[in-house]
């Protein structure tokens, strides 16, 4: 029975030390403080989305203040709604503020940055943000570009 | 003896593995309270009419009825409840090798009752008195010698007080002193507890010190029957070689081969 | 000619022994609920098959984790890209190598042992013994083993990580002279706890299946002689490498 003992122990102690560094790897290493905690969600429409991909960041001030929940089309309007989970720490936000999909550093990914306002009013649950800048999809720089140096050079 | 009813009947028995046929149709009668002993030549598949009668192999004709009940019909519950009425002796023992000889020999308590551990260990040291050797309790079974590590599987196999039990080449590879003590235990466990006994050897003066009944099985069939006394004076010529030992007989000395003259010329031929 | 036949034969019996793996996955499953029942068995083999391994992994942890550090240290400082060292490190680990190289060294450790030793049991009559007694061999001696694989194989692969991680800090902190907070800070952004952590557990969750039922089953049908056991050991390595490589493969097309 001493033997059962100490293999009891042996086993606590490894299972422990197992769940222990999985405890580690999940708070350490990730975003997990992402998740959890109260949200309220905003909507706002975009002409592209680009590369935006669902859990992004919602950024304000470069801040982290939320995720992208989801991202569908509007079969009427033909344009992007993404609905927005943004921190309820984070219930200050002017309900004028605009909304631009940014490149994070130069070949990043998407996130959804926040411009604040000056509304006294802010963002409730459910609204929408109605200023929009969609992301900047590099095709359309280039053919901009060409299509504004050809004209620029016909003169 | 108390009333000769038989225990376990077996009519028209057949089983081959592969192309080889193991039984051609055999009549057995174990009967209650009795000794009864199979003898025959290596490879007649003694222990695999063991494994037959216990259910571990099922027959491909024929019937092996237990008490009454017909071994191979039993689904996987009931056959475990028929084997917990049996005991079991395997020819090397087969003691758990991670558990002391104490825990062994209470194996099946612990398993197949809630018995306090009091009792337990009350029930386990009687049996291993019972076999003599109640001091090893505490040793593993690598430190036993051949010899111990059967009789411990012996006390095992009594530890939950069977109806039967199957002894599958007891006396293989012991030396004298240690033959005597397994004869003496089987005799001891069969006359003092009507336990009824069935061995599986081919020690002849063994088995005669022992037995009440005994079957002769070759090429597949019963090539005799009856007690120790009757055997010895039988002068059916399997009987006779089986008994003396002789080198030839209906158990030919040589395996079937083309004629020696045939395979050394034709070697010559070839060259 | 030959090699189109040995490649047919060479394929039917992988079918059959893929049949039979599959045969016996039931009859455990069917078996486990009872099980159950015995805690003491499977905390008994979680014991063995994965606090015996402990050393190993940490072992081989450490090193991989101080391999991958001063690698990838090496070659983004030329791109001055130090600063993703912390999340590729942590990346590469807890998706891939954490659960791949935890299994593989499972393999060669527990998963042997669990084959030799069900093995040997067939061999000197054991799991007969026990059939004899009445008692169901698959669930005192083969399920716990298996339950006690599959337990183990994902804190096995956790610690893996951990150690992994804190080897790479050790030598890019350390020893090549990185500032601390630029190896953990990027790391909480770069890192999702359920694509990545969470998708590596499971991977590491279906590694331990595979490893334990592949390990148990080779043991349990092994030739009951001492050549038939060793067979079985070897084969048990062979099969689940392979195994879990074409499980890491699936499952990561299914992550991704």
């Amino acid at each position: 029975m001493g033997q059962n003992k100490s293999v009891e122990f042996a086993t606590g102690l490894f299972i422990f030390l197992g769940l222990l560094a999985l405890f580690f790897l999940i708070t350490q290493t990730t975003n997990i403080s992402a998740y959890g905690g109260e949200g309220y969600s905003v909507t706002a429409r975009f002409a592209n989305v680009g590369s935006l991909k669902v859990r992004a960041p919602v950024a304000l001030a470069g801040v982290t203040i939320g995720r992208v929940e989801n991202i569908t089309v509007d079969p009427e309007r033909l344009d992007a709604i993404v609905t927005l989970t943004i921190d309820s720490r984070y219930g200050q936000i002017p309900a004028d503020s605009s909304a631009s999909i940014l490149t994070s550093g130069l070949l990043g990914e998407k996130y959804v940055g926040i411009d604040p306002g000056a509304d006294t009013e802010n963002l409730q649950q459910g609204d929408e943000v109605l200023f929009t800048q969609s992301a900047i999809v590099l095709e359309n720089l280039i053919s901009k570009y060409l299509f504004d140096s050809a004209s620029g050079g016909d003169e | 003896m108390a009333d000769n009813d038989v225990l376990i009947e077996i009519r028209g028995l057949k089983y081959s593995r592969g192309s080889t046929v193991i039984f051609d149709g055999i009549d057995v009668d174990i009967r209650k309270g009795e000794v009864t002993a199979f003898m025959g030549p290596s490879g007649t598949g003694k222990t695999t009419l063991l494994r037959l009668i216990t259910g571990q192999l099922r027959p491909d004709a024929g019937t092996i009825r237990v008490s009454g009940e017909e071994v191979a019909g039993l689904d996987r519950n009931a056959l475990y409840d028929l084997r917990k009425r049996m005991g079991f002796l395997f020819q090397n023992g087969a003691l758990l090798t991670d558990l002391s000889v104490f825990e062994n020999v209470a194996f099946p308590l612990r398993e197949h009752t809630r018995l306090p551990d009091p009792l337990i260990r009350d029930m386990v040291m009687m049996k291993l008195q019972a076999v003599g050797l109640r001091g090893t309790a505490s040793m593993t079974p690598a430190e036993l010698s051949g010899g111990m590590a059967r009789r411990i599987a012996l006390a095992r196999a009594i530890v939950m007080d069977p109806e039967m039990i199957f002894y599958d080449e007891p006396f293989v590879g012991l030396d004298p002193i240690s033959m005597g003590q397994i004869v003496r235990l089987i005799k001891r466990l069969n006359e003092a507890l009507g336990l009824t006994s069935v061995v599986v050897s081919h020690d002849v003066a063994e088995i005669s010190e022992v037995s009440d009944c005994i079957y002769l099985l070759a090429g597949g069939r019963v090539v005799a029957r009856g007690s120790p006394q009757q055997l010895r004076e039988s002068d059916s010529e399997w009987v006779r070689q089986f008994m003396e030992g002789l080198a030839d007989g209906p158990v030919p000395f040589h395996y079937p081969a083309p004629e020696i003259r045939d395979d050394l010329l034709g070697e010559g031929k070839r060259a | 000619m030959t090699l189109l036949n040995d490649l047919r034969k060479g394929f039917a019996e992988f079918l059959a022994t893929f049949g039979a793996v599959s045969i016996f996955l039931l009859r455990i499953l069917a078996d486990t609920p009872r099980a159950l029942l015995r805690p003491g068995l499977i905390f008994r083999q979680v014991h063995v098959v994965g606090a015996n391994s402990l050393v190993l992994i940490m072992m081989a942890g450490l090193f991989v984790g101080m391999v991958l550090g001063l690698q990838f240290y090496n070659t983004m400082s030329k791109f001055g890209a130090e600063q993703s060292l912390g999340p590729v490190v942590v990346l590469a680990l807890v998706r891939e190598l954490g659960p791949v190289v935890t299994a593989l060294l499972f393999a060669g450790r527990a998963g042997t042992a669990l084959a030799s030793e069900i093995g040997l049991m067939k061999a000197t009559e054991q799991l007969a013994g026990m059939e004899m007694m009445a008692v169901d061999p698959m669930r005192y001696v083969v399920v716990p083993r298996f339950l006690g694989a599959f337990i183990a194989m994902p804190l096995l692969t956790a610690i893996f990580n951990a150690i992994a991680i804190l080897g790479a800090w050790a030598v890019a902190v350390q020893m090549m002279g990185m500032d601390g907070g630029q190896f953990w800070a990027p790391m909480p952004d770069n890192v999702d706890v359920y694509d990545d952590v969470l998708g590596g557990v499971m991977k590491s969750v279906f590694f331990g299946a595979a490893a334990g039922l592949l390990a148990v089953f080779e043991g349990y049908r092994a030739y009951p002689t001492a050549e038939g056991v060793s067979r079985a050991t070897t084969r048990t390595v062979v099969v689940t490498a392979m195994s879990v490589l074409v499980l890491d493969y699936m499952l990561t097309a299914i992550l991704i």
